[in-house]
């Protein structure tokens, strides 16, 4: 391990870096029309397929980038912070995610970047879930076990598969660009005559 | 005389990006944060430490003894916390986009079929699930699915097939509260 490499995230500089890095992220957000909730939960009614060819696009590019940057021998993804594969809490979380983005058209980053141009049913998002992280922590005592539950530490899909990575990179781009061609030609709703206000 | 560099009011907001293009310049900054920090992206973990430390404000101590968020406050503010600066650069960033596209614009989205209050109660509500959910998944759509999916991590997958299967089986639901 050398994760001298990196900058140290409880450093100035590694603060400082964060907030540059959260800029980009945030700018490239709203470029794609992500500070707008009508835009992101219209994904939902399959009348604008933007958060699925942004999101797979983006892990596509990354995905590759890293399996790139890795046989170059530029860094090692074992160093990079990888959450745990933890079966009942991510599955579970994602559901109620899912239900809270259809209800509330937001994520906490579009939500950031929505706040950032004006909206307030960004801010209240927000709110809501700031409320919501608060909810968790209260609710950690009823939680813990779950929180365990099918706990496979770090597992990646080379690893599970006994795949090489870069295999599995290539496949994620073949994956995303089907998904995207399939979206528009199967799932996309024409816009309806009674046109939104 | 106007700046070259924002868009011009009168001429209304610019169009959004091509969602690829998009999704390459955000993949790259992906890679990026992975060069530089060692990590991903991350917004839900900065607004967690963010409301605990207002929770800490008005009752001091209250995570003292908590079993997970007691090293959020481990010497220091959990404000120093590196994701809350990444999440001050996203407000920053989605700010300076939207000015410069023309789209700064006090707003509260829906669609034709619901009232204003009625939008805010939901995205209220919405935001209490979307906070208690990240923190349950370990991370929300940037952390978990977009970061973690982009590290080739099965769990990352399964949260995301299960943020679209969440959406996909509530949204009729919903109907009102967006479409016409």
């Amino acid at each position: 391990m050398s994760p001298a490499n990196f900058l140290d995230l409880e450093s100035a500089a590694g603060r400082g870096a964060s907030l540059l890095i959260g800029v980009l992220f945030g700018f490239w957000l709203e470029r794609a029309g992500f500070g707008s909730s009508r835009k992101l939960a219209a994904i939902f009614y399959r009348r604008d397929f933007a958060v699925l060819k942004v999101m797979f696009s983006a892990m596509a590019t990354a995905a590759v980038g890293l399996w790139l940057f890795e046989s170059l021998g530029l860094i090692t993804t074992a160093e990079l912070f990888r959450p745990r594969t933890i079966w009942a809490p991510v599955i579970a979380g994602g559901l109620l995610f899912g239900v809270g983005f259809v209800m509330g058209g937001f994520c906490p980053g579009t939500a950031l970047v929505g706040l950032g141009s004006g909206g307030i049913d960004a801010l209240v998002f927000l709110v809501g879930a700031a409320a919501g992280s608060v909810g968790f922590l209260a609710a950690w005592p009823l939680l813990e076990n779950w929180m365990t539950l099918g706990d496979r530490g770090v597992l990646t899909w080379p690893d599970l598969l006994n795949l090489p990575t870069g295999v599995v990179a290539l496949a994620v781009v073949v994956i995303a660009v089907s998904a995207f061609w399939a979206a528009d030609r199967w799932l996309l709703r024409p816009e309806s005559g009674r046109s939104p206000s | 005389m106007k700046t070259p560099l924002r868009r011009d009011a009168a001429i209304g907001p610019e169009p959004h990006w091509n969602p690829y293009w998009s999704g390459i310049g955000l993949g790259l900054v992906l890679l990026l944060s992975f060069v530089v920090l060692g990590t991903g992206l991350g917004a839900s973990g900065g607004l967690a430490r963010a409301a605990a430390t207002v929770c800490d404000g008005i009752a001091p101590g209250c995570f003292e003894d908590h079993p997970y968020a007691a090293s959020w406050f481990d010497g220091s503010s959990p404000l120093l916390h590196y994701l809350v600066s990444m999440g001050a650069g996203v407000l920053l960033g989605g700010l300076l986009s939207a000015w410069i596209a023309g789209r700064m614009r006090v707003r509260v989205e829906r669609g034709p079929r619901i009232g204003r209050n009625g939008r805010l109660l939901l995205a209220l509500c919405g935001g209490v699930l979307v906070g208690f959910a990240s923190r349950m998944a370990g991370g929300c759509t940037s952390g978990q699915a977009l970061s973690g999916g982009a590290l080739l991590l099965p769990g990352s997958w399964a949260f995301t097939a299960a943020v679209f299967a969440g959406g996909f089986a509530v949204a009729p639901f919903f109907r009102k509260e967006w479409e016409a």
